[in-house]
């Protein structure tokens, strides 16, 4: 048992947090809540230059051979500075799943120009229904020629107004299990037929409605096996769940932080309200959270590095890290007082993404029932 | 980053559940606390077969005949015994007294007590908490006064744990009165069966009887059983409180706990569906399942820290408050949803796991009090764990 990161993981988290410090400052965060596309080209370049689009790809593909749990470390300094772009979708929803099913020819093409930061990726697998279960793909795909015809609506696809490829998960046959007859391709960004409206989210994150109208793509954008989609994006759930817990970690650590410091200065009634038992049992109950959450976290991340089985300890993470980061952020606020409800407080961006990250891959309710499912209830 | 446990911690891990399935009484399922009358023998019989192979002093150093295993290795064996309601660890003996006698101890208190430790011969009760002084420990107004080479103690203990089974109980008393609280409290070892000292059982609300209140009337005390320095007794107090909490047992119990109410509501059925059909008893269960992964984490962190050769400042504490709550948490998920049966008690024709829950359900109160209450942990988190003002 080591519960440290290695000197290589901790050198990744100083640089890491020096340069968010600096180059993603609250006014960039902000900044870019209101920008049409969400980020700024020199900083997704200068990230491109520090090698972190293709810290987890093999060296084959332009990457450096690191590790999912590297990923995680860098990805909660990016959950504590809430760093806005295409990264995450980039890397955990694009060039993971090409990665883990893509063809050979598919990934020399794409994964090389991704970690040199010439590429966005996303993944668009949600619908108007909302699940994140095989039952709820639609979106037709059928073949004609040698081609495939798209057809249907993606719903809450994360920065598909900007991606190159998208990874279309669609339906392609009908059976019995939901799970039978999905399938994935890689579609541009720009083909003829696709349209994308960012929508007005709680994080103003940039998830996007895609619409896809009779969007023909050539036989050889199938990723992986026809049919025989389901385990893939399965596979990718559980990399995004697991990563999303990463993010609520940074962002979870860095909201306890700035609550105890506002503790130990903000006066009341002559002291301190630090050194008041109901805010120290509250920062006390913030820490047990955080510490908790972040353990979880990385077990099952470290669980899908070494390949174990970890469905159950994936859903145990995002369950218990999704409420854990809201109740932080609850709390966080309690003790800010009012001052932790205005817009120019840093409090309510974190609250914010608390929630949308919650929602993502998979609420608390939806990992329990998974984990139920395991426990063989 | 390595969550796995060595081959030998796993090899351990595995003996030990072996040893348990073998030595325990069939059908046994266990009881809360050795000291009472139902567990106290078969907590003997299991004190001397885990003394004989060595795994009661697991994790002493070897020059004091210990097995030198680490941190991990105990946490392991604590998580174990408590997942098979094992008895016959002594607390007090083993994990308290013992490493606080290697610190301070002379070493004729170490020749006389270590090894009847060690074997399982001598229990032991901790005198600490008195009726007007409990959170606030260094308020406590046992008198040790000086007399030749004795100091004569006089007053009174109270929730003390197996007060009536010990031989020796190691206690606190104020032998200087007129010094600040912490600076005048000097730590004393008395045999139990010294003329004064007389027991008055305190029997819990499950109906056990484990803790006592103590009088001491002039009780003699020889001076070469001062552990430390007179008047010096609360560092050694302090020192000794840190071998206490590390909260992996809490986690032991919970995991067994939450196995067998699962294992209950996958067996019950109510009109013809099994209790784990509905829901909404999926989702709680699935709740305690989350914590308890927490839980575990959070636990195992202590130890590891410890095995780094850290001593952690507020890590045992999150770990003891979030492993008791949590116990108290699945024991009233497990009421609720194995419903109205649950209330029976052991014994009852229609008791649902013989009245375990039941048991279970009224015990789990105490640990969130023992040992420092949730809110003093709280407290000594804020405090030694986020620096914020003390009160």
């Amino acid at each position: 048992m080591d519960l440290s990161l290695t000197e290589e993981q901790e050198m990744l988290k100083k640089m890491a947090r020096d340069f968010l410090d600096r180059e993603a400052p609250k006014s960039y965060v902000r900044a870019m809540e209101e920008d049409e596309r969400g980020f700024t080209p020199e900083t997704w370049e200068k990230i491109a230059g520090l090698g972190w689009l293709g810290l987890a790809l093999p060296e084959k593909y332009g990457g450096s051979g690191g590790g999912f749990l590297d990923l995680c470390v860098l990805l909660e300094e990016m959950g504590r500075a809430l760093l806005p772009g295409p990264f995450f979708s980039t890397v955990l929803l694009g060039a993971c799943t090409l990665l883990e099913a893509g063809s050979e020819e598919q990934k020399k093409e794409i994964l090389p120009r991704v970690a040199r930061g010439e590429r966005i990726m996303t993944l668009a697998l949600t619908e108007p229904s909302a699940t994140w279960e095989a039952k709820g793909v639609h979106l037709k795909a059928k073949a004609k020629g040698a081609d495939y015809i798209l057809d249907g609506t993606k719903l809450f696809v994360p920065d598909a107004h900007v991606a190159d490829d998208i990874i279309v998960v669609a339906r392609t046959g009908r059976s019995a299990k939901p799970e039978n007859g999905v399938s994935l391709f890689l579609v541009s960004g720009k083909a003829p037929g696709i349209t994308h409206t960012v929508l007005k989210t709680i994080a103003s994150d940039k998830q996007c409605e895609v619409v896809f109208d009779g969007v023909a793509v050539p036989a050889r954008s199938l990723v992986g096996v026809l049919n025989k989609g389901w385990p893939v994006v399965e596979k990718t759930l559980q990399r995004a769940a697991v990563a999303k817990c990463a993010e609520m970690v940074g962002g979870a650590q860095r909201v306890l932080e700035m609550t105890v410091e506002y503790a130990k200065q903000r006066v009341q009634f002559g002291r301190p309200i630090g050194s008041f038992q109901a805010i120290q049992h509250y920062c006390a109950n913030m820490v047990t959270d955080v510490d908790g959450a972040r353990f979880v976290t990385y077990e099952a991340a470290w669980r899908l590095q070494e390949g174990l089985p970890c469905a159950k300890e994936v859903s145990m993470a995002k369950a218990w890290t999704s409420e854990a980061y809201r109740r932080v952020t609850a709390l966080g606020h309690q003790i800010h007082g009012g001052i932790g409800f205005t817009k120019e407080h840093d409090m309510q961006l974190y609250f914010r993404r608390a929630k949308a990250a919650e929602l993502a891959y998979g609420d608390a309710d939806f990992h329990r029932e998974r984990v139920a499912q395991q426990m063989g209830l | 980053m390595e969550f796995s446990f060595t081959n030998e911690e796993q090899t351990f891990r595995e003996d030990l559940r072996a040893f348990l399935r073998n030595e325990l009484p069939r059908g046994w399922t266990g009881g809360r606390e050795d000291w009472d009358n139902d567990v106290f023998p078969v907590a003997q019989q299991m004190r001397k077969k885990l003394a004989a192979r060595g795994w009661l002093t697991m994790g002493w150093p070897r020059e004091y005949s210990g097995m030198g295993a680490g941190p991990v290795a105990q946490a392991i064996f604590g998580e174990e015994m408590l997942y098979h309601r094992a008895p016959g660890r002594d607390q007090f003996g083993l994990r308290m007294l013992g490493p606080t006698l290697m610190l301070f101890g002379t070493e004729e208190q170490k020749r006389e007590h270590l090894p009847r430790i060690a074997k399982g011969e001598r229990l032991w009760c901790q005198g600490y908490s008195e009726p007007g002084a409990g959170s606030d420990l260094a308020s406590l107004q046992t008198r040790a006064t000086r007399d030749g080479d004795d100091y004569v103690v006089s007053g009174s203990k109270t929730w003390t744990t197996g007060a009536h089974r010990a031989d020796w109980m190691f206690l606190l008393a104020r032998t200087d009165p007129a010094a600040p609280k912490h600076k005048g409290i000097t730590f004393l070892l008395m045999d139990m069966r010294s003329p004064g000292v007389s027991v008055r059982p305190l029997v819990n609300m499950v109906g056990d009887h484990a803790f006592n209140q103590v009088f001491f009337d002039d009780v003699r005390v020889p001076c070469t059983n001062v552990v430390g320095e007179t008047n010096r007794g609360w560092y050694v107090a302090m020192a000794l409180l840190s071998f206490e909490r590390s909260g992996v047992e809490h986690v032991g119990a919970a995991r067994r706990l939450l196995d067998d109410i699962t294992r209950a509501a996958r067996e019950t059925l109510r009109d013809g569906r099994p209790l784990t059909a509905d829901p909404i008893v999926r989702h709680k269960l699935a709740e305690r399942a989350v914590e308890t992964q927490v839980a575990r984490a959070l636990a195992y962190r202590v130890a590891w820290l410890q095995s780094k050769g850290q001593v952690p400042a507020y890590e045992s504490s999150v770990s003891k408050v979030f492993g008791t709550e949590l116990n108290q948490r699945i024991a009233n998920t497990g009421m609720q949803v194995l419903g109205l049966h649950a209330q029976l008690e052991k014994g009852s024709p229609r008791a649902v796991l013989d009245g375990v829950l039941r048991s279970y359900y009224l015990y789990t109160v105490a640990p969130t009090l023992y040992a420092g209450s949730s809110e003093v942990q709280r407290n000594i988190i804020a405090d030694k764990g986020l620096g914020l003002p003390r009160a």
